[in-house]
């Protein structure tokens, strides 16, 4: 059952991964994204992580990806022209980069791969809210509470770049 | 464990079948209440006092020609108005009805109502953008930052319950109101959630979404036939929705006030029919109250919907938090 | 059960295929895109490991990096607006003024 519910959702992600890439459509690439991260919050739940699935479907597909979505549809820009229309060098530079980097990821892992652990007894209720909780707000307090700083910092920036150049005398008023 | 199977899968075809039917019985509710406060009669034709208008309305929205603009993003067009109504009918899933009487009880259930919530924001959006007309895109774009924006005081609010409960489990939140309903303990966090409620549904007087001087008909401008009928549909099962959470998080969800104190013992069929007749009663009375609020108060600016929700609501809802949080310690330690 | 290293497999899958994206795609927001799916192939592998070996931190670097990743999507798309307003495009191989 477990199984068949992976690959499912692996299916699901790649598939929507690669839409991602593949699309033309900004829009539908959005979309594509939004359940690429549902298949991913699915996965976290196989993983008995229920905490973080919940967590990244209000996180990512509810706050970050309108977002992408407000500012798609305020910019309104499609101007990009279709990838496979002419074939250029770039794209041939970039696959086979990417192909390096994919294979030293599975080499690293190959190097380890008897150090992979098996499954853990203690998998069952790893991932509930207040096994999630208890850690972060003891051994993690102080990091836990950076965050914070870190989120204040980026919505004032955001702010700051983002708006419009008040005039001085506007300022002034 | 086979019985309780059982049990949550009745709970669950009940539920949606309630869920769908109150949905249809609040149109009508909707337009008699409307014509009572404005002194006219109201549909009464179809069938008796009009109760069977809901479903003439139905047979209307199938047989009209269902348009597609040759401009507009076809798939997703079509996709849009099911959004909606799937993250409507997903929230039934934590909502306890009755003592043991709920689909499943989730650890995370607020969380996962937060979610379910955020998700709606989606069709709106989606809908005033595929419709590719300007009047629709504006209404998408102001539902999106009217959602999101009005998620935030929902979400501190409902954190300012669970500080109380100590758990994230919406069976939880409602089994600890036996004696205290939230409502009196927690009244700034209730008026909060009932107003942010009120704009997530995009209800007067937050219906800016749809404002018909302003942008015709919104972000569903361009549909019509049953897709609209979806919206429509998905726009009354919100507002049941969200009365049921109101009632489920501030009104003592199927307690009766103080019940811990005087409450006497019952069987426990008895206690079911009285929880789940709570429950409806205080329910169908927040549905009254939503559309008493629509034919009552003028719809608001766009930028004072803004500032009420950011400069506002927000920091009051964090200052609630803070307080509670606070009053909670200090029992706590004494 | 499913071993942990299909879970790391469609990780680095995931991993890859974000990285093309970022190397060929020349609209700015896809570009953006496709580092949260990157971090979220990371994030796959993270949880995974939390999960088999019973230990709670690699969740917690998850949490860590969802908040990280919302800061850099919010930075990221007010510089991308700021460059729209400039430029009135989003084709990363037009913003090439400071180029030399």
């Amino acid at each position: 059952m477990a199984t068949y519910a992976f690959v499912l959702l692996a299916v699901l992600a790649i598939a929507t991964a690669l839409g991602i890439v593949l699309n033309k459509n900004t829009v539908n690439s959005v979309l594509l994204l939004v359940l690429n991260l549902l298949s991913v919050a699915g996965l976290y739940l196989l993983l008995q992580a229920q905490f973080l699935a919940i967590i990244q479907v209000v996180i990512y597909a509810g706050a970050i990806m309108v977002l992408f979505l407000f500012v798609i549809m305020l910019l309104n820009v499609d101007d990009e022209e279709s990838l496979f229309d002419k074939f250029r060098i770039r794209y041939l530079l970039a696959f086979l980069l990417v192909v390096v980097v994919f294979g030293q990821i599975l080499y690293s892992l190959g190097g380890v791969a008897e150090m992979l652990p098996e499954i853990s007894p203690e998998m069952a209720q790893v991932g509930t809210v207040e096994a999630v909780s208890e850690v972060m707000y003891t051994n993690y307090l102080i990091p836990f509470e950076m965050t914070a700083i870190l989120l204040t910092a980026a919505v004032v920036g955001a702010l700051l770049i983002a708006q419009f150049k008040i005039k001085k005398d506007e300022e002034d008023e | 464990m086979a019985e309780a199977e059982v049990n949550s899968y009745l709970v669950l075809g009940i539920s949606l079948f309630m869920l769908l039917n109150s949905a249809a019985l609040t149109v009508y509710a909707e337009r008699r209440i409307a014509s009572f406060i404005q002194n006219r009669v109201g549909p009464n034709r179809v069938g008796p006092f009009g109760l069977f208008q809901p479903l003439a309305d139905v047979v209307k929205l199938l047989l009209k020609e269902d348009v597609t603009p040759i401009h507009s993003y076809r798939f997703i067009h079509t996709i849009a108005p099911i959004i909606p109504v799937v993250t409507a009918l997903m929230t039934i899933a934590v909502i306890p009805f009755g003592e043991g009487i709920y689909v499943t009880d989730i650890n995370a259930g607020v969380l996962y109502l937060l979610a379910v919530a955020s998700l709606g924001v989606y069709g709106v959006t989606l809908a005033g953008w595929a419709s590719n007309s300007k009047y629709s895109l504006l209404g998408g774009l102001r539902a999106a930052a009217q959602m999101v924006s009005y998620e935030l005081p929902l979400g501190m609010a409902l954190a300012s319950v669970v500080l109380f409960v100590g758990s994230l489990s919406v069976v939880d939140v409602a089994a600890s109101q036996e004696y205290w309903w939230y409502l009196f303990l927690n009244p700034l966090g209730a008026i909060i959630f009932i107003i942010a409620a009120f704009a997530e549904s995009n209800r007067t007087p937050f219906d800016l979404v749809e404002a018909e001087q302003e942008l015709v008909g919104g972000f569903h401008t361009e549909y019509s036939s049953m897709k609209f009928g979806m919206f429509f549909l998905a726009e009354y099962m919100h507002v049941v929705i969200n009365s049921m959470l109101i009632t489920t998080f501030f009104f003592g969800s199927y307690h009766l006030p103080f019940a811990g104190y005087w409450l006497p013992e019952m069987s426990p069929l008895a206690k079911a029919i009285l929880d789940v007749l709570v429950f409806t009663a205080k329910t169908i009375f927040f549905i009254f109250v939503f559309i008493w609020v629509r034919w009552t108060i003028p719809r608001f600016k766009y930028n004072q919907v803004m500032n009420l929700g950011w400069s506002k609501l927000l920091p009051l809802s964090i200052l609630n938090f803070f307080v509670i949080a606070a009053i909670l310690f200090a029992l706590n330690a004494a | 059960m499913v071993e942990i290293d299909w879970y790391l497999a469609l990780s680095a899958i995931l991993f890859t295929i974000g990285a093309l994206g970022v190397l060929i795609r020349r609209n700015a927001v896809v570009v953006l895109m496709c580092i949260e799916l990157m971090l979220n192939a990371v994030n796959i592998s993270l949880v995974s490991f939390a999960s088999y070996h019973g230990d709670i931190t690699g969740q917690i670097l998850v949490f860590f990096s969802l908040s990280v990743a919302a800061a850099e999507a919010v930075v990221g798309l007010a510089i991308i607006i700021a460059i729209f307003r400039n430029n009135l495009s989003v084709d990363i191989t037009r913003i090439n003024l400071l180029r030399w």
